[in-house]
């Protein structure tokens, strides 16, 4: 296994006081925690910083590592040592197995899952006898037509058996269901049984699935109201004009009212997610002009300008025209 | 190895917004203690909904909120008053996103 640098992954010299420990962890575990970092990588390095931390902060551990690692840099092959372990209290943990499935293996080959277990420390529990498994959590994405329309969707699940022997073996089987009309993001789907096993013959946990939207190319969802960037021209926003536009249900005429600027809501009422009251649809103009390419588009620009010369776009920020 | 096989399941259900899941059942989804959950609903970070007999119900958007609040709980000892604020900013800045703007590059 590879060699991990605790003193790197926490921004640390290897002379760091206890306090400058801590006050490490906190500031990073801040930066790394996947609740606030939506990086791929956050969750693995937060893991990681705990798993420093977790070494650091506790003087004899952070003493036996640091004897034996003075030596090695990150990615290096390690081994422990033979003599690894015997008559120091640090070789040795009390961690519950939930605590230990979350250290890396380098992390065990030196301070191990150790007496944890049966007898335990205060950290370790026993498994109740009879218990409903966990609840497992995951995400579905669907496309915003998908809540307009309802849809079919399959997910393939593998699940921990305990087979007749005791050995666990994992089982692979499709469940589908049904994506009603009109949910929106953040609402929960309940798969019932398909969680963690029981506890002694207790039941299966649920399965949670939170739904978000795919990124629409064109569409925004806030709740039940759906939302689209509407580009228009210039002259039809000054002049209004009546536009053909899509809209998730089909293409509407739209009046686009004159005087209109760029930000203006123009709303269709009922148009949004459905639902006993279904959400609205919004067009967000958007104003954009054309560039002036070829001379007659730049005289035509010059004759606008000319047109308006009273214009003063800067006249608020105070600097002369 | 293992075989598939196809299942539509009875007890696949949307969960409602108003009172689909009882506080024990949103204990056990959350793995959030139940003393915990109370702390949340008496700060004003989750809402429910009490029956006929006082019993508190949430609704289905509630269950994220919960565990969020108790990983930062948990992960950066974020007290009760800094968890709401930290889910209002959350709030936002998904909204942010939502709409386009860019964020910045941790």
């Amino acid at each position: 296994m590879q060699f991990k640098d605790y003193y790197e992954v926490m921004g640390l010299k290897r002379d760091a006081t206890v306090e400058q420990i801590r006050r490490a962890y906190r500031v990073l575990a801040r930066k790394f925690h996947p609740d606030v970092n939506k990086a791929a990588d956050s969750e693995a390095r937060f893991k990681e910083l705990g798993e420093a931390y977790e070494v650091l902060k506790d003087p004899e551990k952070r003493a036996a590592y640091d004897q034996l690692g003075a030596n090695w840099k990150t990615g290096q092959d390690f081994r422990p040592p033979p003599d690894w372990g015997t008559g120091t209290e640090a070789a040795g943990g009390t961690y519950s197995d939930a605590e230990a499935a979350q250290f890396s293996d380098f992390f065990e080959s030196l301070f191990g899952r150790g007496q944890g277990g049966a007898g335990g420390g205060a950290r370790a529990k026993r498994p109740p006898l009879r218990a409903q498994g966990e609840d497992h959590h995951a995400r579905i994405q669907i496309d915003l037509e998908d809540s307009y329309s309802g849809a079919q969707r399959s997910l393939n699940l593998r699940v921990p058996q305990l087979t007749a022997d005791g050995h666990v073996q994992m089982q692979e089987h499709t469940v589908s269901f049904a994506i009603p009309r009109g949910v929106r993001a953040g609402q929960q789907i309940r798969l019932g049984a398909q969680g963690g096993p029981g506890h002694g013959d207790g039941p299966r946990g649920d399965l949670y699935l939170e739904v978000e939207f795919r990124p629409h190319p064109r569409y925004r969802a806030e709740r039940h109201d759906v939302y689209l960037d509407l580009p228009v021209a210039p002259w039809e926003a000054a002049l209004g004009a009546e536009v053909e536009v899509p809209t998730p249900t089909g293409t509407v005429a739209l009046t686009i009212p004159p005087g209109s600027t760029t930000g203006r809501k123009l709303r269709l009422k009922g148009r949004g997610l459905p639902a006993a009251t279904p959400g609205d649809f919004y067009f967000v103009l958007q104003i954009v002009q054309p560039a002036a390419s070829t001379p007659a588009e730049q005289a035509a620009y010059r004759d606008f300008s000319a047109q308006f010369k009273h214009f003063s776009p800067r006249a608020h920020l105070g600097a002369s025209a | 190895m293992n075989t598939s096989i196809y299942q539509t399941l009875s007890t696949v259900e949307l969960l409602d917004e108003r009172d689909a899941l009882s506080l024990e059942e949103l204990c056990r989804a959350s793995a959030a203690p139940t003393p915990f959950i109370v702390e949340l609903v008496e700060e004003g970070v989750l809402q429910a909904h009490a029956d006929s007999g006082g019993n508190w119900h949430f609704g289905g958007t509630q269950l994220a909120r919960v565990r969020v609040a108790h990983r930062l709980h948990r992960d950066l000892e974020v007290n009760l008053a800094g968890i709401a604020l930290a889910l209002q900013l959350l709030d936002e800045l998904a909204q942010w996103q939502s709409i386009g703007r860019p964020t910045p590059v941790r």
